[in-house]
């Protein structure tokens, strides 16, 4: 029956051209603005590194004086110096990173390279084990080294493809800001977006070339970046002057396996808190957040509003395109009541016309959802040509070509059903009397 | 024109009229809202920066290691580029009018006082308001005994010398009034950190912040006296004739390049290029509204199309016998026009409401103002035309009709 019934859609469709192609045209215009804006979104919300974000946490405590710097209630985004090194010496996660950023100028040994800046990531040894990054030749620091202050960095391939030509540069010295680093590892392409463990230096698209032990770069002096935020008598720190201890400038990472060792590593800042109250440091009571990657994110809006605006404008538009279908196919059956009557008449039942006309409505789905696919790639073409930092992310994965053909059929039959049963609700012999 | 006649007719058909309405409803309702989108990105894009934007240039240098002196490495880059031909001021600044990444300090009018009373941004560096295009509305520029260095600044911040630290401030026009309205600010002290004041000795007229993301607040701007140094954040700003812009950047990177081969230029530009970036999803928004708008109409225009064909091949008949009765091609004509703007005016009622209740939602989430009343009447009037026009072409289709369909049976 359905060979029967789809041969007898594709008979109806080819009998009314025009009206059938605003009918795919409507739909694959929904489709399309709305899977464009879907895909967007679903490339900015998505999990930087799944399966492992839900165990790493972003610890948040309270050091400011009674004032503080403005009347928020959370604490503040980043950590001290001196609670950073504290927390991580005290070791109390499964593994933790201390860090921040800035950018440093490398100085190629090739005459033919002019000295050019990179982002640099400033941190402590556990970073790389509990972000996953991968390395392609070598490894990272040891946390004894890190301590005492090596020379030694991290490159990214795309650094290691620049100067080295993507040999493996492992053991090789890199000149930065007038100073000799060995190369202990080259990492694969990585860049985790959105760029979770630090939101200061912009949410997507970015990734730093160089990683640095942070005990290297606080005696050197190196150049930091992000945000430095200050209260009281805080000055944020110029040249070789780093911020003071009233300044937040870093950022820290707990890796915790189960949820109890979540809970008692918050316990733990509590008592932290508390300790450094003791001591005079702290004046505000404990004021602590321990915040998952997801949870962090999310607290952090780094979804740009605009994003989500567009996308509630395009399924409004979705909307309206469907309304507008609804409407035709409505038309387009009710002109066939003649027919349908007939078809009563000589005995199908209400449930064949209904499945009959679902299939019609299926096939102008299907066709409108092949059609809203290809618009949804040229809309991602055009959003990659925008200069936003997000750009460049914009492409149809997998899970969103399915979502895209189920959106459609389903919108299609949707928009099919009523006037599939208001068609159905004709009585046949009006219909033979009338003409 | 009889408008019983039309609704009757509606009135068997109203599965079919209600759905055209809905159509007509959603997309006033959003074209509505869209439109005063756009409205607020392209005020947005307007936004005043008080400085003469085009005649200025930006250029930010780098050196590979920390020069030893970076105050006397300052001062020989700005000498060295006041001598570039064509360049009228040089100022050296920590940031730049909406150059987006911004210094900002918490003002306390007394410093006891337990909340701030506002944020501000920070302008640090010399020559500022000359070289920028801003004018002095009252008081005092800064004067170089006034100035800082903010190594020193730094130290006195952290031991409690307050001696070390900058005493004055030039602050602009609506932060004066801002802080204390309606009276003279001059004189008045502004608590950054707890130990010192600075004493407000000029009022600009206008200086927008880096990171203006907010109109009301883009204004909130002070000009303190630190000396910054050489520094790889640090921007030199230089203003030329507008037609000299490309020249004299050009000769200023090679002038700095020169001076020291080894240093890497981050940034030149010239403030529209500034301008331009700050703004550029704003304008890629109001281009993707407008997009929307377009879409939405051609659609509805398209869906009015359709049925209203539709109706005029069902009517037929009814409408040969209408002919043959007397009536006239531009009755039928205008009965389909009609029953169009029926469809449509009703349409644009319920989008209204419909609009009003989008732009709460949106009040609500995206932080928007509420939607001005003007915006409802350039939605009715869209949707009106774009109703007629759509059912033109059906309604001369249907007027063409001759009386002879009354007599054959079809």
């Amino acid at each position: 029956m359905f060979g029967y019934y789809l041969d007898l859609a594709l008979r109806s469709l080819r009998r009314n051209k025009m009206l059938t192609a605003l009918m795919v045209l409507a739909i694959a215009l929904g489709i399309g603005a709305s899977m464009t804006t879907l895909t967007v979104l679903h490339v900015l919300s998505g999990d930087p590194l799944p399966g492992r974000s839900g165990s790493l946490y972003y610890a948040q405590i309270d050091p400011q004086d009674i004032k503080g710097m403005d009347s928020s209630k959370e604490p503040p985004e980043q950590v001290t110096l001196i609670d950073g090194l504290n927390l991580l010496h005290a070791g109390r996660a499964d593994h933790q990173a201390l860090m921040t950023g800035g950018s440093v100028p490398v100085q190629p040994e090739q005459s033919s390279l002019d000295p050019f800046y990179v982002e640099a990531r400033y941190t402590s040894a556990d970073f790389f084990g509990m972000f996953d990054a991968p390395f392609l030749y070598g490894q990272g620091w040891t946390a004894a080294e890190g301590e005492a202050k090596v020379r030694e960095v991290v490159i990214a391939k795309s650094l290691n493809d620049k100067l080295f030509d993507g040999a493996n540069s492992v053991g090789r010295t890199l000149r930065m800001a007038g100073t000799s680093f060995r190369i202990v590892g080259v990492l694969d392409s990585w860049q985790p977006n959105p760029h979770f463990y630090d939101l200061n230096s912009g949410s997507y698209a970015y990734g730093e070339e160089v990683f640095l032990p942070l005990q290297t770069m606080l005696e050197l002096r190196l150049d930091r970046g992000g945000s430095t935020d200050c209260w009281g008598n805080g000055g944020g720190g110029v040249g070789n002057i780093l911020p003071s201890n009233d300044c937040v400038w870093l950022q820290f990472w707990a890796q915790l396996d189960s949820p109890a060792k979540a809970a008692a590593y918050q316990e733990f800042l509590v008592h932290y808190s508390l300790d450094q109250k003791a001591l005079g440091r702290f004046q505000r009571v404990p004021n602590v957040r321990l915040r998952n990657v997801m949870q962090w994110l999310d607290y952090n809006k780094v979804v740009p509003s605009d994003v989500r605006l567009q996308n509630g404008l395009a399924f409004g538009f979705l909307l309206v395109c469907l309304v507008n279908t609804v409407g035709l196919m409505l038309a387009k059956f009710m002109r066939r009541a003649a027919e349908l009557g007939v078809r009563r008449a000589l005995g199908a039942s209400r449930r064949a016309l209904f499945a009959q006309l679902l299939i019609e409505s299926g096939v102008v789905g299907l066709v409108g959802g092949v059609g809203g696919l290809l618009l949804a790639m040229f809309g991602l073409w055009l959003v990659r040509q925008r200069p936003s930092d997000y750009a460049a992310l914009a492409h149809l994965d997998l899970s969103m070509l399915f979502v895209t053909f189920v959106l459609a059929v389903l919108a299609t039959l949707l928009a099919g059903l009523l006037p599939a049963w208001r068609a159905c609700q004709i009585a046949p012999a009006l219909q033979l009397k009338s003409n | 024109m009889d408008i019983l006649p039309i609704l009757s007719t509606l009135r068997r058909h109203k599965l079919t009229a209600w759905l055209l309405i809905l159509e007509i409803a959603l997309t006033c309702a959003i074209v509505c809202n869209a439109v005063f989108l756009i409205g607020q990105r392209l005020q947005r894009m307007d936004m005043p920066s008080g400085v003469a934007e085009h005649e200025l240039l930006q250029i930010q240098v780098a050196d590979v290691t920390t020069p030893s002196n970076p105050y006397a490495r300052l001062a020989e880059d700005v000498a060295l580029l006041r001598q570039v031909p064509g360049v009228q001021s040089v100022a050296s600044s920590n940031q730049v009018p909406f150059g987006g990444s911004s210094s900002n300090g918490n003002i306390r009018l007394d410093p006891a006082q337990p909340e701030r009373t506002l944020s501000a941004t920070t302008y640090f560096g010399e020559n500022i308001p000359q070289t920028l295009g801003t004018r002095l509305v009252s008081g005092r520029d800064l004067q170089s005994d006034d100035f800082v260095d903010v190594e020193t600044a730094m130290k006195g911040l952290s031991t409690g010398d307050s001696k070390s630290l900058p005493h004055v401030t030039l602050i602009t026009q609506t932060l004066a009034e801002r802080l204390w309205p309606g009276q003279n600010s001059l004189g008045r002290l502004i608590y950054l950190t707890p130990t010192v004041g600075l004493r407000v000795v000029g009022v600009l007229d206008s200086l927008v912040r880096p990171n203006a993301f907010d109109p009301a607040k883009a204004q909130f701007t002070m000009v303190v006296p630190l000396r910054m140094g050489a520094n790889k954040d640090q921007s030199y700003v230089i203003r030329t004739r507008p037609e000299d812009r490309a020249k004299v950047l050009a000769a200023a990177v090679a002038a700095l390049k020169k001076a020291d081969p080894d240093r890497v230029v981050t940034t030149r530009r010239s403030f529209d290029e500034v301008r331009r970036k700050f703004f550029q999803d704003d304008r890629a928004m109001a281009g993707i509204l407008t997009g929307v708008i377009a879409a939405l109409l051609i659609v509805t225009a398209l869906g009015i199309v359709g049925l209203a064909s539709f109706w005029v091949a069902q009517r037929r008949r009814t409408i040969g016998v209408r002919r043959a009765l007397g009536a006239t091609r531009s009755n039928i004509l205008h009965y389909f026009q009609t029953e169009n703007f029926v469809l449509a005016t009703l349409g644009i009622a319920l989008g209204m409401a419909l609009a009003f209740g989008m732009n709460l939602f949106l009040m609500t989430h995206y932080e928007l103002p509420r939607l001005p009343a003007v915006y409802f009447p350039v939605g009715a009037v869209l949707l009106w035309l774009i109703g007629q026009l759509a059912v033109l072409g059906p309604a001369l289709r249907a007027a063409a009709v001759p009386p002879v369909v009354a007599t054959r049976s079809v």
